[in-house]
């Protein structure tokens, strides 16, 4: 069994929405009844081989190859099996997966991960707004899994995020952790302007001291005991989170302007 | 069967079905985990009116723990799971929650064909007052509790299982000090044993007892037939030169597991031999039509 491969052949004019393509959808079809299958784009339904080269057998591990920011909602729905991208990835990665494993070798634009319910993604690349945020007229975001990037992400990462893990080893733009409703997002680099802006509960883990709004208020340093046990279940993560093992912080509580259960973790020596 | 000069009774302990779970207690050293895990077992040697038998089943290095610190781990058996669980919660509440520094975590999570979850700190989490959080690593829930000391931080729940209690075996000794000499070599080389705790205080017990009394309120009372100084007065089971018994009864996780902590604490009390005044091993049934199972002492010697 060979990796069952999509290599963009031409050079889009809209954008693609590849959501049929997951292991779920693909498993035991043939390869000419997968060169068959409709993708929208814009007003037009494209059959998937007038875009893609596909080859190999194993519909459980998907590779898209030549991939880039056009191609949106890969992996979206999958409850299995295995993607991974190798160039880039348009907005809407992941959305709503409820397990397997998604690796971006490359950037990805808006809405990564969003209302993601279990699994895994890993991004080694950028990422833009809305990380992990819910939708427009959702109340929730990211719901259960693990996200790594390795990059920067954007604006409003974690957005109404309710539960799950976000590791970022880069920058995070303005707004983090808006509306955070539970969960976990840690970021090595810096943070923008209005981090945790009306968060209710939930965990964000910071290494550099942030700006804070008013109603983000001071806790005190503290050692805590669950970091301990939260960084051991980071162990095996193919992240830079994977060598932590300090657990002493700042910890400032907020936004007490919304709820105020939430936290704000700064690493203190 | 004589090993060491030490008679093995041709009898058997019977022992019944209970329910069973574990439970990691970690703390900042051993000394505090120590502290939270003999509150926790403290007053649980006998399901009658204890309850729960409980006891702490070893020590635990930092490497084992849950959250890297040092810690012991329990278990507790009780007749019933509504029994078990209650006490589970009433005993992590006052003694576990209360004792600085320690958390707790689940100590069954698989390897049984059966695993029943049971509430560890779900409902301790409503002390937090509100200010409790939630956090779910590996597909596991854990509570933070805003306490005193900092955070009291606890497993959501542990597993419990079907496991037996009530193993036994009587060690007979030519005199007092030689039967307890006997019992804490027994006990030191059971304390071994992985899966069994023995309830009793140091893990023995010297009021074995029989069904029934001359008082109507009384539902067992004195095991009259192994009193020494009783010996010629009732229809006893002693010989002339034994003038005390005392008894380890054991717990365990699984049938299995208790037979060989009966072999271990067997060999070490036959290791010290006639020549110490150990005499006879026996073990306590009730004829073998209460309790399913059965621990044949050859059996278990062979």
């Amino acid at each position: 069994m060979s990796a069952l491969t999509f290599t963009l052949k031409t050079t889009l004019q809209q954008r693609v929405d590849l959501s049929p393509l997951t292991p779920d959808n693909l498993a035991g079809k043939s390869l000419a009844g997968i060169g068959a299958i409709l993708l929208d784009s814009g007003r037009e339904k494209l059959r998937a081989d007038s875009l893609f080269d596909i080859s190999g057998d194993d519909a459980a591990d998907i590779v898209f190859n030549n991939a880039n920011g056009k191609l949106d909602f890969i992996g979206s729905q999958m409850k299995s099996g295995r993607i991974t991208v190798n160039g880039g990835a348009g907005s809407y990665l992941g959305l709503q997966m409820r397990n397997g494993h998604i690796v971006l070798n490359g950037d990805a634009d808006a809405f990564l991960a969003s209302g993601l319910a279990g699994g895994l993604i890993e991004v080694k690349g950028n990422v833009g707004d809305f990380l992990a945020a819910a939708l427009p007229g959702d109340r929730k975001g990211m719901k259960g899994g693990i996200v790594l990037i390795s990059g920067n992400v954007g604006e409003r990462a974690g957005d109404q995020m309710r539960r799950g893990i976000i590791l970022i080893e880069g920058n995070a733009g303005s707004y983090l952790a808006s509306r955070m409703l539970a969960g976990t997002i840690g970021v090595l680099g810096s943070v923008g302007e209005y981090v945790g802006y009306g968060m209710r509960r939930g965990t964000l883990l910071l290494n550099q001291e942030p700006k804070l709004h008013a109603t983000l208020q001071d806790c005190g340093t503290h050692t805590l005991p669950f970091l301990s046990l939260m960084f051991k279940s980071f162990r095996n993560l193919p992240s830079k989170f994977a060598a932590i093992s300090q657990n002493r912080v700042q910890r400032y509580a907020g936004d007490i302007a919304n709820d105020g259960k939430g936290e704000i973790l700064v690493f203190k020596q | 069967m004589i090993i060491n000069g030490v008679t093995i009774d041709d009898t058997f302990a019977e022992a019944f079905g209970m329910r069973g779970t574990r439970v990691i207690i970690t703390a900042q050293n051993l000394r505090w985990a120590y502290n939270a895990a003999r509150a926790m077992t403290g007053f649980a040697t006998s399901v009658i009116a204890c309850g729960v038998e409980a006891g702490i089943e070893r020590e635990l290095t930092p490497e084992e723990t849950p959250d890297g610190r040092p810690g012991v781990s329990i278990l507790m058996f009780a007749m019933s799971s509504a029994v078990l669980i209650k006490q589970l919660e009433t005993r992590m509440g006052q003694c576990v929650l209360t004792c600085p520094t320690a958390a707790a975590f689940s100590g069954i999570d698989d390897g049984y064909p059966e695993i029943t979850k049971i509430n560890l700190g779900k409902n301790l989490r409503f002390f937090g007052d509100g200010f409790q959080i939630s956090k779910v690593f590996n597909g596991k829930r854990y509570w933070r509790v805003p306490v005193m000391d900092g955070e009291f931080l606890t497993e959501e729940s542990t597993g419990m299982i079907r496991s037996v209690g009530g193993g036994n075996f009587l060690i007979l000794a030519e005199s007092q000090p030689q039967a307890l000499a006997a019992c804490e070599a027994a006990i030191d080389a059971m304390s071994k044993v992985p899966n069994v705790i023995m309830p009793f205080p140091g893990g023995v017990v010297r009021s074995g007892s029989k069904v029934g009394s001359k008082y109507k309120a009384l539902i067992a009372s004195t095991n009259d037939a192994f009193c020494p100084t009783l010996k010629g007065i009732t229809k006893t089971e002693l010989s002339p030169e034994i003038e005390s018994v005392m008894e380890i009864v054991i717990d365990g996780l699984t049938d299995p597991d208790i037979r060989v902590a009966m072999r271990a604490g067997i060999a070490a009390a036959c290791a010290l031999g006639a020549k110490n005044g150990i005499k006879r091993i026996s073990a306590g049934n009730y004829g073998g039509k209460l309790g399913p199972y059965h621990f044949k002492l050859r059996e278990i010697m062979a």
